[in-house]
């Protein structure tokens, strides 16, 4: 029972020499869109309070997340979203034992970076469109 | 050679010294999540730089206030969790980490009650 091996088990490969694989990069993006989300939910907050305190204070908000840096902000925070939703999504399946087959995560690795982009354009152009 | 089992050796342990219940939290409001956001990219995204009065009237809708009422609060409880478990991966300092966790975890109801009254207040025409 107790005391077995303590101390001298193998070590994981070193992150500088371990071969890169996709889903070391999904999962950290994954934690930076969702520390980066932030900043847009405060953004969309402070957005709203200004919408429900005056046409003015709203015009003037409206007008900050409106231009160029505010549009920067604004489509990089809906890309971070469809990412960290597809991720999201992926560990609540991956929660039910599904998905672990080295192919199926390499496989949904890419898809879910390519799935990103794929939907960002399209919510833009639909955005865009009226 | 201890008696200990290796469960009771580690028990209480982790950087966090709990979280079955953390997780379980970030779970459910993943869950509400996904329907939520969707949502909220349909009605309110849309309207960001609209006019004034587009927003005042959209939120007339009790299905937009209400979509973006849950979305807003369970974003922020689902935020606040995050960072919780992003803090007590990175920060090891005691004091540091009390006061780092208590201010997020503060600052995250803070914001998220406040989107959550302006969403009412407009609902409620004021
Ligand atoms: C749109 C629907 C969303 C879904 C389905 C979702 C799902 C998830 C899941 C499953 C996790 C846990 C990941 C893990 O255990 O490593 C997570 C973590 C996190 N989420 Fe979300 N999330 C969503 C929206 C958001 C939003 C809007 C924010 C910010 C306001 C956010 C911020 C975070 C943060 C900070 C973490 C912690 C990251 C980490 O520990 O690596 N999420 N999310």
């Amino acid at each position: 029972m107790a005391d077995v091996n303590r101390g001298n088990r193998p070590l994981s490969p070193h992150i500088s020499i371990y071969r890169r694989q996709i889903n070391m990069v999904t999962s950290i993006v994954n934690r930076i869109t969702g520390v980066g989300l932030a900043l847009a939910a405060v953004l969309i907050v402070w957005w709203l309070l200004a919408a429900s305190t005056s046409a003015g204070y709203f015009d003037f908000v409206n007008g900050l997340l409106t231009s160029w840096l505010g549009l920067l902000i604004m489509f990089g925070s809906l890309w971070a979203l469809w990412f960290h939703f597809l991720g999201g999504i992926r560990h609540i399946v991956m929660d039910f034992g599904k998905g672990y087959e080295l192919k199926s995560v390499d496989f949904w690795g890419w898809a879910i970076v390519v799935l990103s982009f794929v939907l960002t354009a399209a919510s833009i152009m639909c955005l865009a469109a009226g | 050679m201890s008696y200990k089992t290796d469960m009771g050796r580690v028990i209480g342990l982790g950087s966090a010294k709990e979280g079955s219940h953390d997780w379980w939290i970030s779970r459910v409001t993943s869950v509400a999540l996904i329907p939520l956001m969707l949502c909220f990219l349909w009605k309110v995204a849309p309207l960001i730089g609209g006019t004034h009065a587009e927003v005042l009237a959209a939120f007339q809708s009790p299905f937009t206030a209400i979509t973006t009422i849950l979305f807003i609060m369970i974003s922020f409880i689902h935020l606040a969790g995050g960072l919780q478990e992003v803090i007590v991966d990175y920060v090891h300092g005691k004091a540091t980490l009390v006061v780092l966790l208590v201010s997020t975890k503060l600052l995250c109801w803070g914001i998220g009650f406040a989107g959550a009254f302006a969403v009412a207040k407009m609902a409620f025409g004021a």
